[in-house]
């Protein structure tokens, strides 16, 4: 019952959404608005239908309704409450109807601003938000159906969403259960927030095309969809962080980023999307290069749908994909649809989106925003051809080739080492035009503080050039954007009688988004910090211990406790070990490198201990004991330096997002003038 | 006059100048390219099947290349040393042509007939490290390595996917 009406509300929700298209359309070419506002309606109403499939899907998870085939899949009477309720994205048909949820969510949400100023824009944002839910709702209900039951007719087993003749529905007594590896906290947020920021970026591309398709060539459509960018991408930060974050915790191979093609698949939209932000950001200020924003959140949206597909098609094998499917295909012509009418829209407008406006200096803002952006396309280029080449090179010369981490990290390090130097320079240059010279002057001071970037790492014992200059790099960064908050708040001060406290928080206040800027990237160097120790300085070692035998790495000793073996309630055998953490022969921490094996699924997962500083982490792995004479366990001990950085600055972005986004308070210099406190 | 580092300072674009900034975007892409194209020859690895290195290798065409090598887990043949951390096992040919697997009905079917087929060409795999979890028959290895001897791969990099795992088709245990 509960299945039926899931996939009842499934099936009218695709009608309603085929209808909001046709009614959008046939109401702007007619002119007529009571069918602009009947396809408004239809907008509205696919979240409330939708939550009710998604809520029934639920129901039938909670309840073990293991005759469901996704059910019987994706859970087991052992799982917890919670990890019953995440399997909604546990498996491909589940994780597809949770996609289409939020999407549906996010252009409900859409629709309910007021439209006044904006009514020609609507039916375009409509058309593009719903056909794209559309074309997720059809592989729902036709290819991927969630709701589909196990029949047995006659001495087989059938699988159908409706009764077979003659078929009685049923069902095993248990699932097979979630996969072990996805049960764990940092999986059961990373999807919702990666899918999040994937759907998101669907709204700003709408405004995107329907700004095209009307020809309004003014900012109207950045400013409506900047919030919208933004959440887009801390979602996208945010999924790609965790991900590393549960690759760090549970995979156990002490790394974070494999550059595995599906992981590079949810890095490109990233990319893409980061770059489109800039982009933006020039055409608010300057009024130029205003077909670049289209061609960035084209490329984002098809990236995000590309990376959808190459999870779900089977093409890669890989840790992350669901099982080979038939969908694929109807992927492929979907995306090269909306990719070629975007762009053939794009060059029908072409000429009105040219700005007068021309680059004067290299040293200008703009300039170096989109050298930048340069780079990060050339980011995007690297890895879509890493993914794309081994097809090509198949059918070219024929034989299989793959391209590893090494192709992705050489390419990687110069891009992100030049990034770096234009996030020293870009605080510090201004719109339009600024001379070597005045940079010079505001660069030298930075420059000498950053100089203890090379200084200390030598005087650390540092050698590898690469990382010194990467250091630096950081350094410097830091300096010039503290620098740059001191000089500012000194010029406040000038004319204003603050404390020096109060003038930092001013500052901040009348220019927020620029403040908020300078906070997210300073997220960035932390995280790049991060990424430089663990790349340059991660060091392994591994041994079998008998108990309160020791093993050396880096300046750490760990000594080999105990092993204890038992069982715990949500049916796991734990085999965990005592491990001290020890310097110069005083006791740091004890920490439990662990191996469980999941009974319901036959299926061990090896967590790692951790004893993380914020100078470095002690990373131990159990990998092997024996058993019965418990003589001796063996592990993998890594030491890495620095990665705690990079969650540090994942966090400092969260906050600069939210400073960037939160709402702004109107209020004029007069009042914040008399308002303020003698 | 307090100057304001965001308004802009506007200054007549001088007509012909926006040759340095191509000429600067040229050079920008071009590196980046070079970057790609130099990365890319030196990274590549050839993907390979259990039949292909064992036809090519007598010709020495193999010899010091990265392979990158996929194929059947036998479970029989897994030996794993504790102390030194070796561990061994045998790999069996897989077609890696997707029509093939699924005229098998399916990876899982594919890998079960190959580990089940004894006439099968085999190669030996030598790897330095733990033990994954997913080790176990039939369970698909993708291995990345070089090979150190005639029918013998030492693996750098070890994948393990069990299609059964993850989307099976009917449960074992069924009940009316």
């Amino acid at each position: 019952m509960v299945a039926e009406i899931g996939f009842g509300s499934l099936f009218i929700s695709l009608v309603v959404s085929i209808y909001g298209v046709i009614a959008a359309l046939y109401g702007t070419s007619n002119h007529q608005k009571k069918w602009i506002l009947s396809a408004q309606q239809a907008m509205r109403l696919v979240f409330p239908l939708l939550t009710i499939t998604v809520g029934s899907l639920i129901y039938l998870l909670i309840n073990n309704n293991f005759e469901v085939v996704y059910v019987s899949k994706v859970s087991s009477l052992s799982m917890p409450l919670y990890l019953k309720i995440t399997a909604l994205w546990g498996g491909q048909s589940g994780s597809l109807l949770f996609w289409s949820w939020l999407l549906a969510g996010f252009t409900s949400a859409v629709t309910i601003k007021k439209w006044d100023r904006d009514q020609d824009l609507l039916p375009w944002v409509i058309v593009v938000g719903l056909g794209t839910l559309t074309f997720f709702l059809v592989l729902n209900t036709f290819f991927e159906n969630p709701f589909v039951r196990y029949w047995q007719v006659n001495q087989d087993i059938v699988q159908s969403f409706s009764q077979p003749a003659g078929g009685f529905i049923i069902g095993p007594r248990n699932g097979s259960g979630l996969n072990p590896l996805l049960r764990h906290p940092g999986m059961v947020i990373h999807p919702p927030m990666q899918y999040l920021g994937f759907v998101a970026f669907i709204v700003p591309y709408a405004y995107a095309m329907a700004s095209l398709i009307t020809g309004r060539s003014d900012d109207r459509w950045i400013q409506l969809s900047r919030r919208w960018t933004l959440w887009a991408w801390l979602f996208l930060s945010l999924g790609l962080i965790l991900g590393a974050r549960w690759a760090y915790d549970v995979l156990g191979w002490g790394g974070y980023w494999g550059w595995d093609p599906v992981e590079i698949s949810a890095l490109m939209p990233w990319l893409s999307g980061t770059a489109f932000l800039h982009a933006v950001l020039i055409q608010e200020k300057r009024g130029m290069f205003k077909q670049w924003p289209i061609v960035l959140i084209i490329l984002t949206y098809n990236l995000v749908i590309f990376g959808t597909f190459l999870t779900r098609s089977g093409l890669l094998s890989s840790v992350h994909s669901f099982a080979r499917s038939a969908i694929g295909p109807i992927f492929l012509v979907f995306i090269a649809l909306t990719f070629i009418a975007s762009f053939w829209l794009l060059s029908s407008r072409w000429d009105k989106f040219k700005s007068r406006q021309e680059l004067t200096s290299f040293f200008s803002k703009e300039a170096l925003i989109l050298i930048s952006i340069v780079l990060l396309m050339g980011m995007l280029a690297t890895t879509f051809w890493g993914v794309i080449f081994p097809n090509i090179s198949e059918l070219i010369t024929g034989a299989k080739v793959t391209v590893g981490p090494p192709f992705y990290e050489r390419v990687a390090a110069p891009i992100l080492g030049g990034i770096l130097t234009i996030m020293v320079i870009c605080p510090l240059a201004v719109w339009s035009y600024v001379s070597f010279k005045h940079l010079g002057k505001l660069l030298w001071k930075p420059f000498i503080v950053s100089l203890f970037g090379i200084v200390l790492p030598i005087l650390g014992g540092l050698t590898k050039v690469p990382a010194v200059i990467a250091f630096w790099l950081v350094a410097f960064v830091l300096a010039v954007n503290g620098f740059e908050l001191v000089r500012r708040t000194r010029l406040r001060r000038k004319t204003e009688s603050e404390s020096f406290l109060e003038a930092v928080f001013r500052v901040f206040q009348r220019n927020k988004r620029s403040y908020a800027a300078m906070i997210i990237h300073v997220g960035i160097v932390f995280m790049a910090l991060g990424i430089i120790g663990i790349e340059f300085f991660q060091t392994e070692t591994q041994g079998t211990l008998a108990e309160g035998q020791e093993l050396q790495l880096a300046s750490y000793t760990m000594e080999y406790e105990e092993l204890q073996i038992f069982d715990t309630p949500d049916a796991r055998n734990v085999a965990r070990a005592v491990v001290l953490v020890k310097k110069d022969g005083e006791v740091l921490d004890e920490i439990y490198p662990r191996r469980d094996f999941y009974y319901d699924s036959g299926q061990p997962v090896t967590i790692p201990g951790v004893r993380s500083t914020l100078v470095d982490d002690f990373y131990v792995i159990l990998v092997d004991w024996k058993a019965v004479t418990s003589e001796g366990a063996t592990f993998k001990v890594y030491h890495n330096p620095l990665v705690k950085w990079l969650w540090i600055g994942a966090w400092v972005i969260i906050f600069g997002v939210v400073v960037a986004t939160w709402p702004e308070k109107k209020y004029s210099m007069a009042v914040s003038k008399n308002a303020r406190p003698k | 006059m307090v100057k304001d580092d965001l308004q802009p300072i506007e200054a007549e674009p001088r007509k012909g100048n926006s040759l340095k900034f191509v000429i600067g975007g040229i050079v920008i892409v071009a590196a980046i390219i070079y970057l790609m194209v130099s990365s890319l020859q030196a990274n590549v690895q050839y993907f390979l099947t259990v039949d292909e290195v064992l036809e090519k290798q007598n010709s020495g065409e193999l010899t010091g290349r990265n392979i990158r090598l996929s194929g059947a887990v036998l479970g029989e043949s897994i030996q794993y040393d504790m102390d030194t951390l070796e561990l061994r096992f045998t790999i069996v040919h897989v077609p890696a042509d997707i029509k093939l697997v699924e005229d098998e009905g399916g990876l899982a079917a594919a890998l079960h007939n190959a580990v089940m087929d004894p006439t099968r060409s085999q190669l030996e795999v030598v790897y330095y490290g733990a033990k994954p979890d997913l080790l176990q028959n039939e369970a698909q290895a993708i291995l990345t390595g070089e090979l150190i001897a005639n029918g013998v791969f030492e693996a750098d990099e070890l994948l393990l996917k069990c299609p059964t795992k993850y989307e099976g088709s009917v449960p074992d245990q069924i009940e009316s």
